[in-house]
């Protein structure tokens, strides 16, 4: 075995995100509608913001903070959407307290920043040029705001495909993340880097990509780090479960099942509401990541960055994923977003409205062009369109708890009632 | 299990949802092998000719004996609403064959004869259980239990609140607690409705199961290509017009809807005591040519009216239950329900509002008329759901309430 300095390492990913939930709107609002994106009550959204503030980023970060300091080993990586990001911009003292503490956290050098499309948006399936300016768009923001250059992508839920991955890699990345979905790696194991199986993309798209391009020289190949999703639900989904068999999961016996995978990184990918929001404090989730990183450097397993991680060790394989996958639900496909008329119409009439933004913004002032344009991307949010989701409605589950609405009717007709308002702000064709 | 059913009314005699949710019952008893043993005020020679050894309809007047009931005065009454003036045209209507009908005028007068008589079935037919439905016929469940011993459990499909808001009827209330306060078991039709017999009647939260109705199967010959006009939409309200069911509010929404949109023709179907109420006001409001009145609806022509819909609307101010979005989901037209009604704990695919906010009801109509999409998903997934229910299964929990009651 090559002569290195630990077994193996282990890579955390934590995505940070909040939408912008849509103000109430009926039908009679159409035409005089202001603030889109107050939330369904007033100022809900940043009601929400500072609740989730309290109970997750707020003790998460201080505690990540602690740990980084006190194991010089320890890293992380977060993905921050960019309304998150606008909303600690918009939302005061709060929004101000958290983004720092989050700074502070990237300032250690310990924590990679990745790139991710800014309005946590569907928009590689309906549009790559709108795709690749999100991403452009991102980049900024997190220049603007940490200081990095992100290199690796990960997409809106981890959506993916061996086309998203030709096309990241055309446009400079050097990594891309994915669910690692037993059904597209068979008998291989998540806990290696890969590279995706290549293919070939439409010359436009191509074209598209080689335009909008962060580096002018892209990387032949890109690395695929993969998701340990029975390790990373163990966390984020299970470990609050009293009818799981393996509860209470406590930090020693987490750290023997790495201990015993065989590989070179165990990639745990996780919602940073995980910590706190999801697992509520009382579940013991702080005490358990606390004394993680010392249980597994114990162990001889180290940590490392997305970067890192791809640095360190050479591809074993391809993957091939020639449908879009993420990870979401049992299915890890689309069908959270893209599975009943509703949302298929809602999807289709945000996204054909692009020539028509972009139409009428030509015509405004540049302060004015960019509220519109704005506006038109936060409603391309991958959120509104969950909200709609009716595959598991029957049974009350998962997607009606993280819904601010009372039924994915609902969610559509306000979203339609505000895209009907939206529609009335750009200049008419002719 | 053989079971001794009180009921008011059984099709093709009925005015209302009693009938059709008995009958519903009775057929889910049936399923599982159980036997009964129905009474009921009237029947006809048609109705009796299927008795058989698991089924039996007896008529009221038939059981050879009268039970002695106090009976405490009062004046006319009737089953569904304040008036009893539509019920009894209707029954009338119904039974115009038939000059000595059992329901007499007075409705109050005939709960207690028909329990007089029909108790006395108690005698003569092998039970383990009693069940009664509504103030109609627990006063007959107190008194064959009386005579028989064996446990009354009453279904309670609506109650004088229900009915008539916040100004009941004194001797309804009391036939109404009396029966559940006598019972060993209720079954209410939603959580709604055992919600208020805690509030209102004081009955204890154990004593109370509920069961929810379903509906039966669809038969019916009509389908959505029987459209009025197809470049009219069509809003459907189908239910007595009686304050409970909120026809004023469908008319203000339909206003609403109608300064937004021309095409959309409302459909109302029943009569009932605000019926000139909601025509003046359908007049008042400058709307009457969009607002066409059907009258009473029977039979097929119910499921017609519902196929013909492109929207069925239940503004109802306090419903129990409400078996009529189950009608129109069957026939494949999406639905918009009051909060306000047990149905709306059992169907989740459906549009909801308060029954007193006009504008989101309005809000709601037009995007169900305007989006395909939207009227596609709430049928598709309600006809899902609907799939999923039966009278079968509602009838396996009617019996686990029996057999509470047999050990209790």
């Amino acid at each position: 075995m090559k002569n290195r300095k630990y077994n193996k390492t282990v890579c955390f990913y934590f995505q940070v995100h909040q939408p912008y939930r849509l103000s109430k709107c009926n039908v009679f609002e159409i035409g005089g509608k202001e603030n889109y994106f107050e939330g369904p009550a007033s100022f809900e959204n940043k009601a929400i913001f500072e609740k989730v503030a309290r109970k997750c980023y707020l003790p998460t970060n201080a505690l990540i903070l602690e740990l980084l300091k006190k194991h010089p080993e320890f890293r992380v990586s977060y993905s921050f959407s960019g309304i998150f990001l606008d909303q600690c911009l918009q939302f005061g003292d709060i929004g101000k307290e958290v983004l720092d503490s989050f700074k502070k956290i990237i300032a250690t050098g310990q924590a990679e920043v990745l790139c991710e499309t800014y309005y946590h948006s569907l928009s590689w399936l309906y549009s790559k040029k709108e795709f690749a300016e999100q991403i452009l768009k991102h980049k900024k923001l997190i220049y603007r705001i940490f200081k990095k250059k992100p290199t690796v992508f990960r997409n809106t839920e981890l959506i993916y495909s061996n086309e998203i991955a030709e096309f990241i890699r055309e446009m400079g990345f050097q990594g891309v993340l994915a669910e690692g979905w037993d059904h597209y790696l068979g008998w291989k194991s998540p806990n290696f880097v890969y590279t995706p199986e290549k293919t070939e993309l439409h010359p436009a798209d191509r074209k598209i990509a080689k335009e909008m391009a962060i580096t002018k020289r892209p990387q032949k190949e890109i690395a695929l780090l993969l998701k340990d999703y029975k390790l990373s639900d163990d966390i984020a989904f299970r470990f609050s479960n009293r009818g799981w068999s393996e509860w209470p999961l406590t930090t020693d016996k987490y750290a023997t099942w790495l201990d015993a995978i065989m590989g070179d990184t165990i990639n745990l990918f996780m919602d940073y509401e995980t910590f706190g929001e999801h697992q509520w404090e009382d579940t013991g989730i702080f005490e358990f990541m606390r004394y993680l990183p010392e249980a597994l450097l114990k162990r001889n397993i180290g940590f490392k960055t997305p970067s890192e991680t791809i640095k360190a060790y050479k591809p074993v394989g391809q993957v091939h994923v020639p449908y879009l996958m993420s990870w979401a639900d049992m299915e890890r496909d689309l069908s959270a977003w893209v599975s009943n008329p509703m949302q298929e119409s809602a999807l289709r009439r945000i996204f054909e409205l692009e020539p028509a933004v972009h139409r009428s913004a030509s015509k405004m002032t540049r302060k004015q062009a960019e509220e519109l344009e704005n506006t038109w991307r936060r409603l391309q949010t991958s959120d509104h369109f969950y909200y709609m989701c009716t595959k598991y409605w029957n049974d009350g589950d998962v997607h009606a708890y993280f819904s601010c609405y009372e039924s994915p009717y609902d969610a559509y007709i306000t979203y339609m009632n505000t895209l009907s308002d939206f529609e009335e702000k750009l200049t008419p064709t002719r | 299990m053989r079971v001794l059913m009180y009921g008011w009314e059984f099709p093709p005699i009925q005015s209302g949802g009693l009938g059709v949710a008995c009958q519903g019952i009775v057929e889910g008893l049936l399923s599982h092998n159980h036997a009964v043993f129905l009474v009921l005020p009237k029947t006809t020679q048609a109705m009796q000719a299927t008795n058989n050894d698991r089924f039996q309809v007896l008529s009221a007047g038939e059981s050879e004996g009268v039970v002695e009931i106090e009976q405490i005065a009062t004046g006319l009454y009737s089953p569904y609403a304040t008036s009893d003036s539509a019920y009894w045209e209707n029954l009338k209507k119904l039974l115009k064959e038939e000059p000595e009908v059992i329901y007499s005028k007075n409705m109050l007068d005939e709960v207690y004869r028909y329990a007089a008589k029909a108790a006395a079935h108690a005698r003569n037919v092998p039970h383990d259980v009693i069940h009664t439905h509504d103030w109609l016929t627990t006063e007959a469940g107190i008194y064959a239990k009386k005579i028989s011993g064996k446990p009354h459990v009453m279904h309670v499909h609506a109650t004088e609140f229900d009915r008539s808001g916040e100004n009941p009827n004194q001797a309804v209330y009391d036939l109404e607690r009396r029966g559940m306060e006598h019972a060993d078991r209720v079954i209410a039709v939603s959580q709604r409705t055992k919600e208020m017999l805690m509030k209102h009647y004081g009955i204890k939260e154990w004593k109370i199961d509920v069961v929810h109705n379903a509906v039966k199967p669809n038969f019916s010959a009509y389908h959505k290509a029987h459209h009025i006009n197809p470049s009219d939409k069509v809003v459907l309200f189908l239910g007595r017009m009686t304050m409970q069911k909120g026809p004023d509010y469908f008319l203000r929404m339909a206003k609403k809807v109608l300064d937004h949109m021309k095409r959309v023709k409302f459909i109302m179907a029943g009569d009932g005591d605000m019926m000139d109420q909601i025509i003046h006001m359908a007049i008042n409001l400058g709307i009457e040519k969009n607002v066409l009145f059907s009258g009473f609806l029977k039979g097929d022509e119910i499921n017609r009216a519902y196929a013909e819909a492109d929207l069925y609307v239940m503004p109802s101010v306090s419903e129990p239950f409400g078996i009529t979005p189950l009608e129109a989901i069957r026939q494949g037209t999406p639905v918009l329900i009051s909060k306000q009604s047990g149905i709306s704990e059992v169907i989740r695919n459906a549009l909801r509002v308060d029954f007193w906010d006009v504008d989101e009801m309005a809000n709601k109509v037009i995007a169900a008329l305007r989006y395909p999409e939207l009227h596609r998903t709430l049928s598709e997934r309600s006809s899902e759901e609907l799939q999923k229910m039966s009278w079968q299964k509602q009838a396996g929990e009617i019996v686990k309430v029996y057999e509470k009651a047999i050990k209790q």
